[in-house]
């Protein structure tokens, strides 16, 4: 038996009475490595260190594992995907393979609107999968991805369950479980400041409610893309975007801004000084931590890495600059 | 005149039009008069060096400018130029034949 503290996502689960077996993948979901930047953090004061949680570790490839896997389990639970159901949601790529790699190992046929430019890599591993994609106007971005999801599930309820990851409380949830008690173990409680990117905000949410309630003192900070229009594949500029049922807007505060440019920066100089090579939302993570370690004398901030970079190398400009 | 459509974030900076009517022979010209007729739109574009920002595409037809000739890229009058962010190199036409808002 595993300590209290050791528990994955799928502990949890069996712990409580009415639950079901899941394949064997749900038991490698969480407990991701709590990684130190130890190069990109040279201006910094010595008393302060930046963690980040390596999220591409999760079996789907990103921390969408998390959140996807709480969603499937609670549906399974409450009976919303028997009789051949299809699980419906919208999804700019990760949440999508991470359905679709559980919705294989269990025998859910999975369905997914995505925007129609989401990468060529993702756009592979969910058809490999054999998710069923619907794919939407580029020009209308994620959240035309999400109109189309709710037109289908509004027109067919008895072919579709839609999960809802903007608006199903079983995506902070997953984090509130999962990510924050990990994180408070591996830093052996002495955090000081967490904070993360908002896509669905569940992985902010979920962890910032875990910390205050566990470690009221540490300070808990969203970010955000500076400008309607980026290139930070997977976050949203809430002003502008659709905003999640799970948004939390007080907690989040006024969120930091990162600029696509010096997360394209970031990419590289984690690639090539950490021996990180990781997605565009990881380094926007990542300069977001580091300006926050920035202000600080001592401290220990930890941020989430999304996801690993193999999904970007379509684009080449990114990777080939000097 | 080309026709650029313009992405649902960038139309804030149109008065709310998804496809506004610019005129020039190649990319950049067409941009010049976007952004004169749109000012509001250009910091979203370029950079301080009023190079066009990497997460820019520009797809004329099907073909993004990337793998054609850049801002240099030649349109005709009746090309529509559709202009969307990247996401991570996407394209709007991944699966090409098999058009969008289809299942595949």
């Amino acid at each position: 038996m595993m300590g209290k503290d050791n528990m994955t996502l799928l502990d949890f689960r069996l712990t409580e009475s009415n639950t079901i077996p899941l394949d064997s993948l749900a038991y490698h979901v969480g407990n991701t490595p709590l990684l130190p930047l130890r190069r990109v953090t040279g201006s910094l004061s010595p008393r302060v260190r930046v963690f980040a949680k390596a999220e591409w570790f999760n079996p789907g490839g990103s921390v969408k594992d998390r959140p996807a896997l709480n969603i499937i389990q609670n549906a399974i639970i409450n009976g919303h995907l028997a009789n051949g159901k299809r699980l419906l949601d919208s999804t700019s790529g990760n949440m999508g393979i991470s359905y679709a790699t559980f919705g294989a190992a269990l025998g859910i046929p999975v369905t997914l609107a995505l925007p129609a430019n989401a990468s060529p890599e993702r756009i592979s591993i969910l058809k490999a999968l054999g998710a069923e994609l619907i794919l939407t106007d580029p020009l209308e971005g994620s959240d035309g991805a999400i109109m189309k999801a709710r037109e289908l599930a509004a027109e067919f309820p008895d072919k579709y369950w839609y999960a809802n990851q903007y608006s199903n409380e079983a995506n902070w949830q997953a984090h509130y479980v999962s990510t924050g008690p990990e994180i408070v173990r591996q830093t052996n409680g002495q955090i000081t400041h967490f904070i993360a990117g908002l896509g669905t905000s569940g992985t902010f949410t979920g962890t910032s409610r875990y910390l205050n309630d566990q470690l009221p003192h540490v300070k808990t900070l969203a970010f955000q893309p500076d400008a309607p229009f980026h290139g930070l594949e997977g976050l949203k500029h809430m002003p502008t975007s659709i905003k999640p049922g799970i948004y939390d807007e007080a907690l989040a505060g006024d969120p930091l801004e990162v600029k696509t440019e010096a997360a394209h920066e970031m990419v590289i100089r984690l690639a090539r000084e950490e021996g990180l090579f990781v997605g565009i939302s990881s380094a926007a993570a990542a300069v977001a931590a580091l300006q926050v370690a920035s202000e600080l004398e001592e401290g220990v901030v930890v941020t989430v890495f999304p996801d690993a970079g193999y999904k970007y190398l379509s684009d080449k400009k990114l990777w080939e600059r000097a | 005149m080309t026709t650029l459509r313009i992405p649902t974030p960038l139309r804030t900076y149109t008065g709310g039009k998804s496809e506004v009517t610019v005129s020039g022979a190649k990319i950049s010209e067409a941009l010049t008069d976007l952004t004169t007729q749109y000012p509001a739109i250009a910091p979203h574009l370029f950079n301080e060096n009023n190079e066009l920002r990497p997460f820019v595409n520009l797809f004329v037809g099907e073909h993004n400018i990337k793998d054609l000739q850049g801002v240099e890229t030649p349109i005709k009058d009746d090309d529509k130029v559709m202009l969307i962010p990247s996401i991570a190199g996407g394209s709007p036409f991944p699966l090409k034949g098999e058009g969008s808002g289809m299942g595949v």
